[in-house]
């Protein structure tokens, strides 16, 4: 052994060992941060953070369809008492009564510091009288029995005025009790679980307590109705919400992953046995890739901490181009032995594929500056992994080749491709080529309104079908949606209490003008302590509000004797201590509370969910933030999470666009730079850009608009397609005719490989995949076409 | 088996004579069928009341009057013009109150204690034996040309509030309603058709 062979060999090795230990303990994520901004402002922050561990990420919708109404409604209230019991949920709520009560007990309790009506005003002889009379209406009506009983306790009406004030939301239908749709036709439970939303193992152990529960409580009906079997019919369950799409979405991706990187392996091993006649090539030729991978994750997680679950997704496309570089050695050297000797066919191979990693890497490059981690991420990855493949194809493969290696000798394979790619004449080839690209810009600069889909959803492994089941769901349950919120951040606890008072004081000017529909605000239910205080304040003592009842019924019918209860009740209130976050817990407020207001960090915030007014899709956000712009600037911000989603979506859509853009300037730079040629470099780019301008004209005419997965597809047709257009150059500038057919040979191999790897791709159900699939397969074929149709005729003749 | 003529004889003389005979001759039970199948029958009706409400409470009875309406089987609707104008209409299982400009929605499945009270009435005007059987125990006496139905709670929570209902009607009509509650308190109701 050599000491450069040796000294390779353990520089290799030693590489493996660290880029295998710096994988092993990188830190790993799969949330949507990839997506977001690597400085996101306030907005952008508490975004991901209410998509991440917000209310709405926590709740499962769960339908149950079937049967009849009364045994949809028993099966209800076993799923309710069951998951109840778990640990894993925080709530279940299906619409019984029983919550309700206990609301509206606490209510009553704390009808005092809950009343906005509760002034000092109120409490005057005028005051009383004028809120006992109003009572004692409602008293004398059919309904009057509801009030009755709380009269003598509270004849202002304090909790009626509360669960008035709470009455904004639209409640669901109730059907025997439970919460059913609009059409009666399907029970609705909402349940919360203590993970969040991120921790898809948690949801996914939630979404299998619900099935396990659903399925006892049907054995339970069957032994209830054995008597009658089948009289119920049977029963289904729906499931829908942020968990289950995560968790559907990350088994729909490892499943199909799996299924096919399976088949395509299947399929590039089968292939490449078949060329090289040989299992030790074949698994030497796979080294290369294996290596490239290692570095490439290794160096994503040194660079960026932690390595984002898109980036090993695609940046496995790479195995395309690298396992090119083993297949151009093996195939064109014979056998890579002959490039340890240098001899100067080999050292020119060698030029070609280093140029060819260099285009690579200007164009994979441009993502680096990306403002998005996931694309930063994916432009390293690639960098490293292929200037790790290249380099141990270089260095390290030829010293591992056993002698007596052979492959197949593909002389006749090459020589009859170049035949008919000669029996074309190159102006011929070059004018269509010409009018081809004429065609496909036209096409483009026609569509060009429609060419980018610039919506988030675009990404979303969810089937419409689902979306339209959970919208369904979401708006029979009057759930939180994500939708349009004005987030309040103050310093403490009281300080955003107090500030979401105001701002609620603002928004009730805009449900009078018709604005919005409404409001939720951690406030009602929690007033801040100083307007609790206020309140209880306003009570006068019981002796003075026993005078005052009795001069305010005396021009009423009322015995004042009647409400003993009242005075007592109300003195005690008055004394009482103002009511704090742990005083609503077991009701439901509880649960609002912890979705509506947090801390983090030593920042409070508060979220006030705002409702569309009635056949308003849309809340008008420049109305609401004109009212609010007076109130404590920038600690109150409006903003609607979709919109600011798309908004982020569509600007680094833009930004990669312009990335890519720059990244095509610098490989035509580095092109002229390295060929000091312009007309070679021209006939270099020419065909990757035909191809480009081909696949994004066929998607054009197919009304498939292009994501950000079609861009770096086109990134990855310039980066594969270079090295076929630089082989064809190399054979203009060295004219060694004889390893023609070879070059050809190995060129066809390669990019059967790749159109194989991505084809199969095109047929995943992920959109993610299937457009990068769709994009790189027919550009790299098409790359290579138009790169032998366009080389000059005199190389692509045989000796 | 086929009925002998003189059983189809008699039947006939029955169904002549009136419901005297049907709530004696057809066993406990059989008058108010007839009854809750002639209330059924009807699928609208329009109706003046006055009521009188004795609420210990207050030193004198509260008097309202007004107009009452009835679209089977689902909505009821009573507008009071009388003190001052409030209306509460109960239609599948909402109610909606509006007194002044004050307008209130409830939700009997909300009040699982109270609703059979506030759903009585209309439950015996759609004959509907289901719903008021759930809630109470039914006792009918009378004939059906002038008969009387007294609704006791089943359950202790309502009895807790509710003593009884007597109803008393001619035919389909039903003329007057008295609520005893547990506390002494009670309200009459007394109905006129509009024809």
């Amino acid at each position: 052994m050599t000491r450069t062979r040796l000294a390779s060999l353990s520089l290799w090795l030693a590489l493996l060992g660290l880029s295998g230990l710096v994988v092993a303990r990188a830190r790993y994520s799969a949330d949507l941060s990839a997506f977001l901004p690597r400085s996101p402002s306030a907005t952008q922050q508490l975004l991901v953070q209410q998509l991440r561990d917000g209310l709405a990420s926590r709740l499962i919708l769960i339908g149950i369809e079937g049967a009849d109404g009364a045994t949809r409604a028993q099966v209800s209230h076993a799923l309710a008492v069951n998951l109840r019991a778990r640990p894993e949920f925080v709530s279940l709520s299906n619409g019984e009564a029983a919550s309700q009560e206990r609301d509206r007990e606490f209510i009553f309790q704390h009808r005092y510091e809950l009343s906005a009506a509760v002034t000092p005003e109120r409490f005057s002889v005028d005051g009383l009288r004028a809120a006992i009379a109003d009572n004692l209406e409602f008293m004398a009506s059919p309904a009057g029995l509801l009030a009755k009983s709380l009269f003598v306790s509270d004849p202002t009406g304090e909790t009626l005025q509360v669960m008035d004030e709470f009455q904004g939301a639209a409640q669901p239908r109730r059907d025997h009790g439970v919460w059913s749709s609009g059409d009666g036709a399907r029970a609705l439970l909402i349940a919360q679980t203590r993970a969040v939303g991120s921790d898809t193992d948690a949801q996914a152990q939630a979404l299998a307590l619900i099935r396990a529960a659903f399925a006892a409580s049907l054995r339970e009906l069957d032994t209830a109705t054995a008597a009658t079997p089948g009289a119920t019919g049977p029963l289904h369950l729906l499931l829908s919400g942020p968990a289950l799409f995560s968790v559907e979405a990350r088994a729909t991706i490892e499943h199909e992953a799996l299924r096919l990187s399976l088949l395509s392996t299947t399929l590039i091993v089968t292939l490449l046995l078949l060329v090289y006649r040989s299992l030790p090539t074949l698994l030497f030729g796979l080294l290369p890739v294996a290596s490239g991978a290692l570095v490439g994750v290794a160096a994503v997680a040194l660079g960026f901490g932690v390595v984002h679950g898109i980036t090993l997704g695609f940046g496995v496309t790479l195995i395309g181009e690298s396992v090119d570089y083993s297949i151009y050695l093996f195939v064109q050297s014979r056998l890579g032995r002959a490039a340890a000797r240098g001899d100067a066919a080999v050292r020119s191979l060698w030029r070609t594929i280093g140029l060819g990693v260099l285009t690579s890497v200007c164009g994979f490059a441009s993502l680096l500056p990306s403002s998005f981690p996931g694309l930063a991420q994916l432009g390293l990855y690639s960098i490293s992994g292929l200037i790790a493949a290249a380099a141990v194809t270089r260095f390290v493969l030829p010293q591992l080749l056993p002698v007596g290696l052979r492959v197949a000798d593909l002389t006749p394979l090459g020589a009859a491709a170049a035949r008919l790619i000669a029996r074309v004449r190159l102006p011929a080839a070059a004018s269509a080529a010409a009018g081809l690209a004429l065609l496909c810009a036209l096409v483009l600069l026609h569509g060009r309104e429609r060419l980018w889909n610039r919506d988030l959803s675009a990404l979303s492994p969810v089937s419409p079908a689902a979306q339209a089941l959970d919208a369904n769901m979401r708006a029979d349950l009057g759930a939180p949606d994500i939708g349009t919120l004005v987030v309040v951040n103050a310093d403490s606890e009281q300080a955003a209490l107090q500030l979401s008072e105001a701002v609620g004081g603002r928004l009730d000017a805009l449900i009078g003008a018709g604005v919005i529909a409404g409001y939720d605000s951690t406030a009602r239910f929690l007033p801040s302590q100083a307007t609790q205080s206020a309140r209880l304040a306003s009570l006068p003592a019981e002796a003075p509000l026993g005078a005052r009842l009795s001069a305010a019924a005396a021009g009423l019918a009322l015995r004042p004797e009647a409400l003993q209860p009242f005075l007592q009740q109300a003195a005690a209130a008055r004394l009482a201590a103002p009511l704090n976050r742990a005083d609503l817990d077991g009701t439901s407020f509880a649960l609002a509370a912890d979705a509506l207001l947090w801390h983090r960090d030593g920042t409070w915030h508060a979220l006030l969910p705002l409702r569309a007014a009635a056949g308003a899709d849309n809340i008008d956000l420049v109305r609401v933030r004109a009212a609010l712009a007076t109130l404590a600037p920038g600690q109150v911000l409006v903003m609607n999470i979709n919109q600011e989603l798309d908004a982020l979506y569509a600007s680094y859509l833009t930004e990669a666009v312009h990335l890519s853009l720059a990244g095509l300037g610098a490989i035509v730079l580095l092109l002229l730079i390295a060929l000091r040629s312009p007309a070679r470099a021209a006939r270099v780019i020419a065909p990757l850009l035909l191809a480009v301008l081909a696949v994004g004209a066929g998607f054009a005419l197919a009304g498939t608009r292009l994501t950000i997965l079609h861009l770096i597809g086109m990134l990855l047709i310039v980066a594969v397609g270079s090295n076929y257009a630089l082989f064809f150059d190399r054979r203009a500038a060295d004219s060694d005719r004889a390893a023609l057919p070879l070059t050809l040979a190995s060129l066809l191999i390669a990019n059967a490989c790749t159109v194989i790897g991505f084809g199969v791709l095109a047929f995943a159900r992920v959109p993610v995949l299937s457009a990068l699939g769709a994009t790189v397969a027919p550009g790299t074929l098409l790359a290579l076409l138009f790169a032998a149709l366009l080389a000059p005729r005199s190389v692509l003749a045989p000796a | 088996m086929k009925p002998p003529l003189w059983a189809l004889g008699l039947l006939l003389a029955a169904a002549t004579t009136g419901g005297a005979a049907q709530a004696t001759e057809g066993g406990p039970g059989a008058g108010l069928d007839s009854l809750l199948t002639l209330m059924a029958q009807r699928r609208h009706g329009e109706a003046d009341f006055s009521e009188t409400k004795y609420l210990s409470m207050l030193k004198q009875p509260l008097e309202s009057s007004g107009l009452l309406i009835y679209d089977a089987p689902d909505h009821l609707e009573q507008r009071t013009s009388t003190p001052r104008p409030q209306s509460v209409v109960l239609d599948h299982g909402i109610v909606t109150l509006q007194i002044g400009q004050r307008r209130r929605v409830l939700r009997l499945a909300d009040y699982p204690q109270l609703a059979p009270l506030i759903d009585s009435i209309r439950a015996i005007l759609a004959g509907d034996r289901a719903a008021l059987e759930r809630a109470f125990e039914l006792d009918f006496s009378g004939t059906l040309a002038h008969w009387q139905l007294r609704l006791q709670p089943r359950d202790a929570q309502l009895a807790a509030t509710l003593k009884r209902i007597d109803m008393q009607g001619e035919g389909d009509a039903v003329r007057e309603v008295q609520v005893q509650q547990s506390d002494g308190d009670r309200s009459v109701m007394r109905i006129t058709p509009r024809e």
